[in-house]
């Protein structure tokens, strides 16, 4: 069920739109917990000396999925109750460690008023600029769980 | 058929993992969304599972004996493939029903594609494996495709 505010909301939404946003900064604890309740046990995330020694990251590496779901969080945060997300697209390209000042955002690139849908390139940015995890997200407005 | 990819190992497309079912509780979803840092209230009180709450609920949970050195599991769906060097590999994921607390889910993973491209440097292998989640009327809930390169 579509309500007045959710058609408005669509209506309001354009291409070239740009979502807020938002700063991320993993610490250990954050690390650690995420893995946790994954039941991801890979050294890499936790065993700093393995991370740096064995494998010759500069760091403790975020675990890929992480950064995945931050893309979610900020087209969620920037539809709030006016839609869903239906699909996304994402890859890991650069890897991010544990202290690293990341930035998630996007820009909307398509819309579709016949389904109420829209596309939403995003990103997850590091400090020096270049795009960690870049996706492409598409939302419908109009359908919340 | 390729030189890199043989016959023998392209008879694993198609390949399917048992069937996994798993119930959701408020107590995982509570503990995803704090990890994840995630903002919404619904999620940290665990009334509904945010996005990608799939990932945790279905990781493979082994035996300790059966983790290698550097902690991490094997994928028995896969086959040895003769690159072995994994670089970034790309998820697809469509949602298509709410998760909430007490629902039972079930995931099948299928090895959908195994196929090489000509890179700048030499040859990849890519693999793709799809995972259905459904409940238990049998509706797809969540589908992901991951796909994979090798080189």
């Amino acid at each position: 069920m579509t309500t007045t505010s959710q058609q408005a909301r669509l209506a309001a939404v354009s291409v070239g739109d740009e979502l807020p946003q938002r700063e991320f900064e993993c610490g250990n604890v954050q690390l650690m917990l995420y893995n946790a309740a994954l039941w991801n046990g890979h050294r890499i995330h936790f065993d700093e000396p393995y991370a740096k020694e064995v494998e010759g990251y500069p760091g403790l590496v975020i675990a890929g999925p992480l950064l995945g779901d931050w893309l979610h969080q900020g087209v969620e945060e920037w539809l709030g109750d006016d839609g869903r997300i239906v699909s996304i697209d994402y890859s890991n390209r650069v890897a991010t460690y544990v202290g690293d000042i990341l930035t998630s955002g996007g820009t909307v690139v398509e819309l579709f008023n016949d389904t109420q849908e829209a596309l939403v390139d995003v990103f997850v940015k590091n400090a020096a600029g270049d795009v960690v995890t870049p996706g492409q997200v598409r939302v419908r407005f109009g359908d919340v769980w | 058929m390729s030189e890199l990819l043989s016959a023998e190992l392209l008879t694993n497309i198609g390949r399917q993992s048992e069937p996994r079912r798993e119930i959701v509780t408020r107590r995982d979803i509570r503990k995803y969304a704090v990890a994840t840092g995630n903002r919404q209230r619904k999620y940290l009180d665990g009334d509904l599972a945010p996005p990608m709450f799939h990932v945790p609920l279905f990781w493979d949970v082994v035996e300790l004996d059966q983790l290698t050195p550097d902690g991490v599991s094997i994928d028995a769906l896969l086959p040895k493939f003769p690159l072995e060097k994994a670089m970034a590999g790309g998820l697809n994921i469509e949602y298509h029903k709410p998760i909430r607390p007490g629902d039972w889910l079930t995931s099948t993973r299928t090895l959908t594609a195994i196929y090489d491209k000509k890179g700048r440097s030499g040859a990849l292998i890519f693999y793709e494996v799809v995972m259905d989640i459904v409940d238990d009327d049998g509706e797809l809930v969540i589908r992901e495709k991951t796909t994979r390169i090798l080189r």
